[in-house]
C-alpha cells in the first residue's frame, strides 16, 4: 500500500498552457468567480483579442514609463464612459466599436493624443461566448484604427436579469500636446462653427436597428475614432477654441453647452446643416429633430473665422471629414442662446431637450 | 428631399409674405387690434414655431394657438387612470411616445415605468395588437388618444382584434372630437378670433362640410391647411383674401390630402366602433358636451374602462393655470402668471406646457427669442441679463 502523498512532496504544477479556449457556448456565473473558468474566459476572449505588451504580464494594473508620456505633451487627459447600447450590434458597428471610439474621441477632443484604454465588462449570465469574442475583436479593430492599446481590464458576470446582456466601461488616458488650450469657455464672438460631416446617422441607425419601426432606412452608424481627423485639423489650425464630439443630444446640445460655458450667442444656419436624405426622411416620419440625434463620429469645431477655410480644407482632405461644413458662428447676440435661421427664412431658438426626443402622435 | 423641400421654398415664401403684407394693410380691424387667426391643430403650432413663421408675419396679424394638441388637453385624472391601469398585475400598457411625460396628479407614465409598470411605447395601435398576439398570457392595453386623425386606426385595430377573436387586448379610449370643441371656443364670451386655420389631418378623415357652421353661423372664415410652412403661409393669405373680399367660407388649401367629403372607409370604421360620450373633460377648457367618444357596447370586451377598475377621479386644473385664456387668444403664452416660472417643460403645471405641440411649450422651446431689441427682456431672460 502506498502512503498518501504529502503536499510538500508533490511535483511542481505544470505551467498551464496559455490561450485556453472557453469550451462552453454561454457565459455562466463561474466565469466571473475569479477561478480557472474566469481565467480561461479572459485568456480566450480578451487577451486573445487585445494582445499587447502592457497587458501580457497580467498584473493588476498597467504600468507606463513617465518619460515616454512627457515626450508627447505636457498634460494628461483622463476620461471614462460606460456603454449600454441596445441592440449590441447595429449597422456600422457594435458595442465594442462604440466603447473604444467613444472614449478615444472624448480624449482626442481635448487635443490629447489618446494612448491607453481600460476595458471593464459586465456580462449577464447566459451571454453567448461567440458574441463576446466578436465584440472583443471589434474593440481590437477600433483600437488599432485609433492607434491605442487596451492595457488593463476587468470582467464580472452577473445573474440573469441583473444586467442587460453586456455592459462595457472603458477609461482612457492620453497626453495633451503642449500649447493647446481647447475649452468650451473659449468660444468667442467672431468664431466660426464647423462640423465634420452628416449629422444624426448613429441615432437613426440605432432607432432603426431596434426594429419596432419597420422603416427601411439604410443608415449606418457613423461610429469611428476621430483622433486622426483632429490631428489633421490641429496641424492646419492650432488656434482651435472649442472641440467636442456631438454624441447624445446631438449638435444642438453641444452648441448649447458652448453658449452656456462661454456666455455667448450662437447662430446656426439650417440651410448649411449636412444631413443625409434618409435621415431627413426618417425624422420627418417620426417627428424628430435631427439636431438632437446622436452621433458617434461627428465633432463640432469652433475657431476664429479667418481660419475656417483652412480648417475646412484640412477636414475635407481627411476621409472622416469629407462632408465637413461651416454651419454657424458665434456672435454677441443674446447670451447663452442658440438661434437658428430656418430654411424658410424665420428664426427660432434651439434649446436643450428636457428628456429624450419622443415621437409625436400624428 | 422630394415632396418636402418643395413646401419649404424660401423664394415662394417671400412672394407670399409680400402678398400677405399688402393684404393685411387693407383688412385692418376697426378697433386697431391685430387680426387674430387661430390654428386649431397642434401640428400647425409645431410647424409655426419650428420654422419661425410668427415673427415673419406683419404685426397686424396675431396667431392664436388653439386646442388641437391631444396630449395637452388630456386631464390629469385620465393620466392617473392610465397609471392605475398600467400598474395592474399582468398588464402591458402601450402608448404613443409623447404621452409618456404628461404629468398625472401623482406621477406620469414615465415615472410609473420606473416604478416597475410594464409600459411600452408604440407607433401604432397595430403594434399594441401585435404585442397582445405575442403575449397571450398578458393583458395588453392601448392608450388610444387623439382627434379624428388617429381614431380610424384605433377603430380598425379593434375590428381586427374582434375578427381574430383576440381576448387579451383592450383600448383605454380617450379619443376626442374637434367640432364640439371649436363650437365651445366660439361660444365663449371673451373670444375675438377672426378666422381659423382648419386641421388638415382631421379633415382628411371628416372632410370639410363639418366646418360649415363656423362660416355660416359664427361668420368666421376657415381655411383647412397642410402642415408644411408654405401650406400655412398660403392658408393665412387665403384667409386674408376672404377678409379683403368680404367673404366668409370654408376653403381647402390642403387639397392634395383632404377630399371634400373626407374618407368614407375611415368614417365607417369609426362609426362602427365608437359612440359619442355625453361629455368629456378637457384640461384647460373644462367639460365639453359630446366632445369625446367611447367604444360601443358591442365592443365592450375591448374597453379597458369596462374590463378593469379605473378610478376615474376628476382632478381640477391647478388654479394658477391660465391655459384656457391662452387657448382662446385672450392672453399670449408668456403673459400667463406662471409661464417659465412655476410652469416649464421640465415641470409643466398647465396643459399647454406638456407636449412640444402645446403653445406654451412651443413658445418656451422655440419662441423665447424675438429679433427686435425691445424683446431682449422677454420673461425667461429677465434675470439672465442679456447684453
Amino acid at each position: 500500500m502506498n502512503a498518501p502523498m504529502k503536499p510538500a512532496d508533490l511535483p511542481p504544477r505544470r505551467t498551464p498552457p496559455r490561450r485556453q479556449k472557453v469550451g462552453l457556448a454561454k457565459i455562466n456565473l463561474s466565469h466571473g468567480s475569479g477561478g480557472k473558468a474566469m481565467r480561461d474566459l479572459i485568456d480566450d476572449v480578451f487577451l486573445g483579442s487585445f494582445d499587447n505588451p502592457a497587458l501580457a504580464p497580467l498584473e493588476d494594473q498597467a504600468r507606463f514609463d513617465l518619460a515616454a508620456l512627457t515626450a508627447e505633451g505636457d498634460r494628461l487627459a483622463f476620461t471614462t464612459d460606460s456603454y449600454v447600447v441596445d441592440p449590441l450590434v447595429f449597422p456600422g458597428g457594435d458595442i465594442g466599436t462604440l466603447a473604444v471610439c467613444g472614449t478615444v474621441n472624448d480624449l482626442a477632443v481635448s487635443g490629447a493624443k489618446p494612448l491607453y484604454l481600460s476595458c471593464g465588462a459586465i456580462i449577464e449570465e447566459g451571454f453567448p461566448v461567440e458574441d463576446l469574442r466578436r465584440i472583443a475583436a471589434s474593440m481590437r479593430r477600433a483600437a488599432d484604427a485609433a492607434g491605442v492599446a487596451i492595457v488593463t481590464g476587468d470582467t464580472k458576470v452577473v445573474q440573469r436579469g441583473a444586467a442587460d446582456k453586456l455592459f462595457i466601461n472603458t477609461a482612457g488616458v492620453g497626453v495633451i500636446r503642449a500649447g493647446l488650450d481647447i475649452a468650451a469657455r473659449r468660444a468667442a464672438p467672431g468664431d466660426a462653427i464647423l462640423v465634420n460631416g452628416l449629422l444624426g446617422d448613429h441615432g437613426a441607425a440605432i432607432l432603426n436597428a431596434r426594429g419596432d419601426l419597420a422603416l427601411e432606412t439604410p443608415v449606418d452608424s457613423d461610429c469611428r475614432p476621430l483622433n486622426g481627423l483632429i490631428d489633421a485639423i490641429l496641424a492646419a489650425c492650432p488656434e482651435v477654441h472649442c472641440l467636442r464630439d456631438a454624441t447624445r443630444g446631438g449638435l444642438a446640445t453641444v452648441l448649447n453647452e458652448f453658449a452656456e460655458a462661454a456666455g455667448v450667442s450662437i447662430e446656426l444656419e439650417e440651410s448649411r446643416l449636412p444631413l443625409r436624405e434618409a435621415v431627413k426622411g426618417f425624422c420627418e416620419i417620426l417627428g424628430l429633430d435631427p439636431l438632437y440625434l446622436a452621433n458617434e463620429g461627428k465633432l463640432v469645431l469652433v475657431l476664429p473665422e479667418p481660419q475656417a477655410a483652412a480648417a475646412l480644407e484640412a477636414m475635407r482632405a481627411h476621409p472622416d471629414g469629407r462632408d465637413a461644413a461651416v454651419v454657424g458662428r458665434v456672435t454677441d447676440g443674446p447670451a447663452r442662446r442658440v438661434i437658428m435661421s430656418t430654411l424658410f427664412g424665420g428664426q427660432r431658438v434651439v434649446d436643450m431637450l428636457v428628456g429624450d426626443q419622443l415621437p409625436r402622435i400624428c | 428631399m422630394k415632396y418636402v423641400d418643395e413646401f419649404r421654398d424660401p423664394e415662394k415664401a417671400r412672394t407670399l409674405f409680400r402678398k400677405i403684407e399688402s393684404l393685411a394693410a387693407q383688412v385692418a380691424r376697426p378697433d386697431g387690434k391685430p387680426l387674430q387667426i387661430m390654428e386649431v391643430c397642434g401640428g400647425h403650432t409645431h410647424s409655426i414655431f419650428r420654422y419661425g413663421l410668427e415673427a415673419m408675419l406683419p404685426e397686424t396679424i396675431e396667431l392664436v394657438h388653439g386646442p388641437g394638441c391631444p396630449v395637452c388637453v388630456l386631464p390629469m385624472g385620465r393620466v392617473d387612470d392610465c397609471v392605475a391601469l398600467a400598474e395592474q398585475p399582468g398588464v402591458i400598457f402601450t402608448t404613443f411616445g409623447d404621452a409618456m411625460r404628461v404629468p398625472g396628479s401623482k406621477k406620469s407614465l414615465m415615472q410609473a415605468k420606473a416604478d416597475g409598470a410594464d409600459i411600452r411605447m408604440v407607433y401604432s395601435p397595430l403594434d399594441a395588437l401585435q404585442l397582445a398576439r405575442a403575449h397571450p398570457d398578458r393583458e395588453v392595453i392601448f392608450f388610444a388618444l387623439g382627434f379624428e386623425t388617429t381614431m380610424p386606426s384605433t377603430a380598425l385595430t379593434v375590428l381586427e382584434a374582434a375578427a381574430e377573436g383576440i381576448e387579451n387586448f383592450a383600448v383605454f379610449c380617450n379619443h376626442i372630437t374637434i367640432i364640439p370643441t371649436i363650437k365651445a371656443i366660439l361660444d365663449s364670451p371673451d373670444l375675438r378670433v377672426d378666422g381659423f386655420l382648419g386641421p388638415g389631418h382631421v379633415s382628411m378623415v371628416i372632410g370639410n362640410a363639418p366646418y360649415a357652421f363656423i362660416a355660416d353661423h359664427y361668420k368666421r372664415p376657415v381655411v383647412v391647411s397642410g402642415f408644411e410652412p408654405l401650406d400655412i403661409v398660403q392658408s393665412i393669405w387665403m384667409l386674408l383674401k376672404q377678409f379683403a373680399e368680404g367673404r366668409c367660407a370654408v376653403e381647402n388649401q390642403y387639397g392634395r390630402i383632404v377630399p371634400e367629403a373626407g374618407n368614407n372607409e375611415a368614417l365607417a370604421a369609426v362609426a362602427e366602433v365608437f359612440e359619442l360620450r355625453e361629455f368629456f373633460e378637457w384640461r384647460g377648457l373644462g367639460s365639453i358636451d359630446h366632445s369625446g367618444v367611447r367604444l360601443r357596447p358591442a365592443f365592450a370586451h375591448f374597453d379597458a374602462e369596462r374590463k378593469f377598475a379605473v378610478p376615474q377621479v376628476k382632478i381640477a386644473d391647478p388654479k394658477a393655470c391660465q391655459c384656457g385664456e391662452v387657448l382662446k387668444g385672450v392672453i399670449k403664452p408668456w403673459q400667463c402668471k406662471v409661464f417659465g416660472s412655476a410652469c416649464t417643460p421640465e415641470k409643466p403645471l398647465g396643459a399647454l406646457m406638456v407636449s412640444s405641440e402645446g403653445a406654451c411649450a412651443a413658445y418656451y422651446n422655440y419662441g423665447r427669442f424675438e429679433p427686435s431689441p425691445a424683446a431682449a427682456g422677454a420673461p425667461a431672460e429677465a434675470a439672465g441679463g442679456a447684453p
